[in-house]
């Protein structure tokens, strides 16, 4: 019997032939991420040096990767003392791959990794973060941790006590509609699996539909597999992988693919016909409560969010200009827009997209988290409603427990910008 | 015996647990003062010392879904609460794990705020009703941590004999 994408990663991984689910393995990490809660991984990781005598090093520091993006620029003292920490930290510990708040290189980590080519194909990446599933994407066994567990990898470089996690394959075939995006598709496949369907899992995303998707739509499948409870996402590698990588990422030289055996054991197989899927609708308070748009009712929504680490990137920031280019935002909506990262940013702004934008009453922020989780900025008021397209909505995100999130594409956030209410951009605005 | 100071509901996110409008504030030893802080009534109760430690909270499944912040695993091991839950998010569960919040998978358990538990290895009597529910082990690959006291003494322990054997050759 052959091996899952991820049983194959993780043979690699720690020098064995073969691994099986339900394993306990140590695999050797390719790359380590943290952002701002790296404060707190450099606290435990001077916790496991202490009273050892010996002097507190990373294992690697071309493997570990920190991105300011939580809180950016920082809403508070604490913020930016614990931010200042870190950069201390960086300095001392010789972190290469740190990226503070800058416009030229500075952006939301599940970005930053990508269009870096920090992440490679058939390689182990974990962040102190659950969306780290996002990189998945580019073939990676790529999956969230937390703090302490992250300060046990920079000291020994290796995932401790990994259980090798079984795998849900799901076959996407079919095209998609017009304004049916990737994130429809996300959405749809949580309602299915439940917000705890694929707990300990992974989900490996095949069939014509996925090879059709560029690598930004892949990153927003993936990023929003954990909503399912899932370990990781992951996508085989192919051409369109080597395509971002090369010309997107400038990586340089060989790059290694290699994809599942095709005998490989799975949990389970899921079929999903993507061209009968409508534009979906996550109704508050959990992402696996997902309904077409068609079967919302009329929401009235306060704020529009369109950005973040699910859809902040070039094509999602696309369909918004293209329904809002010429219009103007409904009086009494709010629109704010994150792109992913600041080279989105310079993309959009080149293309015009910006602009259109904030021509129809958007306001553009710098890239960053912060709204989603409700830290910093566009928090929600008593009984306001937010639709966004970021990838939670339980109760108090966005900073407020009287609030409700709703999440959605890009053409719906946008379509939904015009009107003031929840609407299906299949029959546009007003 | 314990007992059940909150009763919750499936899917408790780590939003309710420890909302993310307190991530700024990261260290262990400050984090307790923000656990459930949406539900003021129950934060009041732990901020004053009126839950005694061992006391029990109940939830369904998943509990501990969402962000991976640890805050939400630091923030009841400084109460020193006890989680019975039907079953937990993976990340939570290892974050409770490796900071040694002690957590109890319990997947028929039955019980009400005010019910005085009894919690065996193998499983869960509640005095109050009289009813008994099996407990699941937690994962096996987690044994060697708890048995270390948690992630930081076991990493400490893996770095010290890895220096001890490099000195030997």
């Amino acid at each position: 019997m052959g091996m899952t994408m991820v049983e194959k990663i993780l043979a690699r991984a720690t020098g064995q032939k073969s691994v099986r689910a339900g394993e306990v393995v140590e695999p050797k990490v390719s790359l380590a991420m943290s952002h701002e809660n790296a404060a707190l991984v450099i606290n435990q990781f001077l916790e496991i040096y202490k009273d050892t005598g010996l002097q507190p090093k990373v294992w690697d520091p071309d493997k570990i990767a920190i991105i300011l993006d939580h809180r950016v620029p920082a809403e508070s003292s604490k913020t930016a003392t614990n931010q200042k920490k870190i950069r201390e930290f960086v300095a001392a510990q010789k972190i290469k791959k740190f990226h503070d708040i800058r416009g030229d290189e500075g952006g939301i980590c599940h970005q930053i990794l990508p269009e870096n080519g920090y992440v490679l194909p058939g390689t182990v990446v974990v962040g102190t973060d659950s969306h780290t599933t996002s990189h998945g994407a580019l073939g990676a066994f790529s999956f969230g941790i937390g703090a302490t567990e992250m300060a046990s990898v920079w000291a020994l470089g290796r995932a401790v006590n990994v259980e090798v996690p079984r795998t849900i394959k799901v076959v996407a075939r079919g095209r998609f509609p017009r304004y049916v995006l990737p994130k429809d598709f996300i959405l749809y496949l949580i309602g299915k699996i439940t917000a705890e369907g694929a707990n300990f899992k992974v989900l490996e995303y095949h069939g014509p539909a996925i090879e059709k998707m560029p690598t930004s739509g892949r990153l927003t499948i993936c990023n929003m597999s954990v909503e399912a409870g899932a370990t990781s996402g992951i996508v085989p590698p192919d051409k369109e992988t080597l395509r971002y990588l090369k010309e997107e990422a400038k990586v340089k030289g060989k790059i290694e693919v290699f994809g599942p055996d095709p005998d490989a054991e799975y949990d389970q197989v899921m079929e999903i016909d993507v061209s009968e899927l409508e534009p979906m609708v996550a109704c508050p308070h959990t992402v696996d409560n997902v309904k077409p748009v068609s079967q919302v009712g009329k929401v009235r929504v306060d704020q529009i969010v369109i950005g973040s680490c699910t859809n902040g990137r070039l094509d999602d920031l696309a369909v918004a200009a293209r329904i809002l280019k010429g219009k103007k935002i409904a009086r009494g909506v709010r629109m704010l827009v994150f792109p992913a990262s600041f080279r989105i940013y310079q993309q959009a702004l080149k293309l015009g997209y910006i602009a259109d934008l904030v021509k129809a009453g958007a306001v553009v922020m710098n890239p960053g988290c912060g709204c989603c989780l409700g830290v910093h900025q566009g928090a929600l008021g008593d009984g306001e409603v937010a639709l966004s397209t970021t990838n939670r909505n339980f109760k108090g995100r966005m900073g407020n427990p009287k609030a409700d999130v709703y999440l959605c594409s890009p053409a719906v956030a946008a379509a939904s910008a015009l009107t003031g209410y929840i609407t299906d951009p299949r029959k546009g605005g007003k | 015996m314990a007992r059940v100071v909150l009763k919750l509901g499936d899917d408790v996110s780590t939003d309710i647990i420890y909302p993310g409008r307190y991530m700024a504030t990261v260290l262990p030893t400050e984090t307790p003062q923000y656990a459930f802080a949406d539900f003021p009534e129950f934060n009041a109760r732990l901020k004053n010392g009126e839950i005694p430690a061992g006391s029990v909270v109940v939830a369904g499944k998943n509990f501990g879904c969402g962000s991976s912040r640890e805050q939400a695993a630091s923030t009841l091991k400084g109460h020193e609460l006890v989680i019975v839950a039907k079953n937990f998010a993976r990340i939570f569960l290892q974050n409770a794990i490796n900071l040694g919040l002690k957590v109890v998978v319990c997947p028929e358990i039955e019980a009400e705020e005010g019910d005085e538990l009894e919690i065996l290895p193998d499983k869960i009597v509640n005095k109050t009703s009289g009813k008994e529910f099996r407990v699941e082990p937690l994962p096996a690959a987690r044994q060697a941590i708890i048995d270390a006291g948690g992630l930081v003494p076991y990493t400490r322990q893996r770095l010290l004999e890895k220096a001890a054997s490099r000195k030997k050759s």
